[in-house]
């Protein structure tokens, strides 16, 4: 059973840690992280930058362009994981884990309904350097 | 349980808007900095045991505001103070208030609370001193340190500035869209003056910080300003630069140029947000100053290596910098790129007009003499380097020089080849 678990929290704190702080909750999160692609129960998982650097397309006729997130909340979406696991409850333990390496805020977690891993010509990050 | 370490992030992040709505309700900066800390210890005493509320910003306003009134009334003796205990159970009234503070009130609340730093008859040192204070929250004696002076000139630097903007009572009130587009002006280059002064020291962690303090409040402004594309030139600008940081200086703290940089270093997740916020500040149409500058630093950040750099773009670029704000120094930068796209002596007939503005002005006769070591012109590039090393406000910059001056006795050294 694939589910997305999706990371909430008010982004003004979050961007608000010094380095020294961020270091160490990821850190933490990586020693869950690993244990769990060890077993094969964690598959991608992604940090997204603050809602401030987001620009949101809105599908009107004519489309709309516009400058910030989707939506104004007072938490944000702030990053997911993508879990395999048999039955929610292992995905709760999951979020009590990776809860405890970083406190505050909430996870959705959301059963998947289309999965595609990418592949190919994808190579994270190599485009930017053709683009310039 | 509650991390001490998110308690201190939370209030950090909830301080310009709780200060900001307690300066409405008491309009005065002295009441609300005081009702804020009132509110903070008593957020350190109360989290940890009832957990952190789901709206901090709202409960330091309410408990700060209702501290502030108590201490009133105290003084009055009209009642007593209330018991801690009638503080741990606020959550429907946390909720009420948090549905007030709309999101009209929190901008205008954050807003004015940054107008008031940048008052107009503040000194650039006063206006930056009381942000870093009142907005940020810095100690004064953190502030001291990071501006080199002592802690008891600060706090005078701070209560002198206070003082002048407290006697202006109409700065309360919401200025119009003119006055407003000036004080967002005022208040760029207030975090942008922030930004230099920890960046033109990124070896010193005290003021390194400061570079740190200038991009969360130039994010705090976009929040408030979405879709102004010059704020979002600013904080690019921040971005890209102080991305940078980690290969400026060499295990010894030299400086290592632009070119000598290894780039690996460069923080690519700060890259990543100053690209995008340019890329959408490009597509208002409206260039400014701080969007052409990091128009000019995105395209260093996006070469792999110096020599992938798209230098007659940055010409470019340079050009229309020229335009909006003309000054020797933009001219003075427009001439490295031109020296890379046609040649040294273009540059150096660039850069001779300025020779009487820049006379007393390191950077300019480090590039002459660049130049001329360039083109094999070991006199001109030693009279100039010799003006340089004179200038040079650090000693970093006059060791650069220096290396320049021994390679050139070197090689006369070993007589003409």
């Amino acid at each position: 059973m694939l589910y997305a678990l999706l990371c909430y929290n008010d982004e003004d704190v979050v961007w608000n840690w010094d380095k020294k702080q961020d270091d160490e909750v990821m850190a933490r999160l990586a020693v869950v992280r690993e244990r769990l692609e060890r077993t094969g129960k964690m598959g991608p998982s992604l940090r997204l930058l603050p809602t401030t650097a987001a620009t949101t397309f809105r599908k009107s006729d004519p489309p709309l362009v516009i400058d910030g997130p989707f939506a104004e909340t007072k938490e944000q979406l702030l990053g997911f994981y993508i879990l395999d696991v048999t039955h929610l409850e292992e995905a709760l333990q999951i979020a009590r884990d990776l809860g405890e390496a970083n406190p505050g805020g909430a996870y959705e977690i959301r059963p998947l309904a289309v999965y595609n891993p990418g592949g190919g010509a994808f190579t994270p990050g190599a485009v930017p350097a053709e683009v310039s | 349980m509650t991390d001490p370490a998110w308690i201190n992030a939370a209030i950090t992040a909830a301080r310009p808007q709780a200060v900001g709505a307690l300066l409405r309700y008491f309009r005065d900066l002295d009441t609300a900095e005081e009702a804020f800390q009132d509110a903070c210890l008593r957020a350190l005493n109360n989290w940890p045991k009832n957990g952190p509320p789901r709206d901090p910003a709202a409960w330091l306003i309410m408990v700060g505001r209702n501290a502030a009134l108590d201490g009133v009334r105290k003084r009055s003796r009209q009642t007593e103070l209330p018991p801690e205990e009638v503080l741990s159970d606020l959550d429907d009234a946390e909720t009420r208030v948090a549905d007030r503070i709309d999101a009209r009130d929190y901008r205008d609340d954050v807003l004015r609370l940054l107008f008031i730093c940048c008052h107009p008859d503040l000194p650039p040192t006063q206006q930056i001193a009381l942000a870093l204070r009142i907005v940020s929250g810095l100690s004064v004696r953190q502030i001291a340190r990071a501006f080199l002076v002592s802690e008891a000139a600060m706090e005078q630097r701070i209560t002198r500035a206070k003082r002048l903007v407290a006697a202006g009572d109409a700065e309360f009130e919401t200025p119009g869209p003119a006055e407003r587009a000036e004080r967002l002006a005022a208040v760029m280059a207030m975090l942008y003056l922030v930004f230099n002064e920890g960046y033109s020291a990124a070896d010193n962690p005290d003021r390194a910080e400061l570079c740190a303090e200038a991009i969360r409040l130039t994010r705090l402004l976009l929040r408030l300003y979405q879709t102004e594309p010059e704020v979002m030139g600013l904080l690019a600008l921040m971005l890209v630069q102080h991305a940078r940081t980690p290969a400026r200086f060499d295990a010894e703290g030299e400086v290592v140029l632009l070119d000598d940089q290894d780039r690996r270093l460069w923080d690519r997740e700060m890259i990543a947000e100053g690209l995008a916020l340019i890329d959408k500040a490009m597509r208002h149409r409206r260039p400014g100053a701080y969007q052409v500058q990091a128009a000019i630093a995105a395209l260093h950040a996006r070469a792999a290596t110096p020599a992938e750099t798209d230098w007659l773009q940055i010409d470019r670029l340079y050009a229309t910098l020229e335009r909006l704000t003309p000054s020797p120094v933009v001219t003075l930068n427009r001439a490295v790129a031109v020296s890379k796209t046609a040649g040294a002596q273009a540059a150096l007939e660039m850069v001779a007009p300025l020779a009487e503005r820049l006379a007393g002005y390191f950077h300019f006769h480090g590039l002459v003499g660049a130049l001329n070591l360039e083109l094999g012109r070991s006199e001109a590039a030693r009279t100039a380097f010799d003006k340089a090393i004179a200038l040079a406000n650090t000693p970093a910059e006059a060791a650069h020089i220096r290396q320049h001056l021994d390679r050139l006795q070197s090689e006369h050294a070993r007589g003409p080849v």
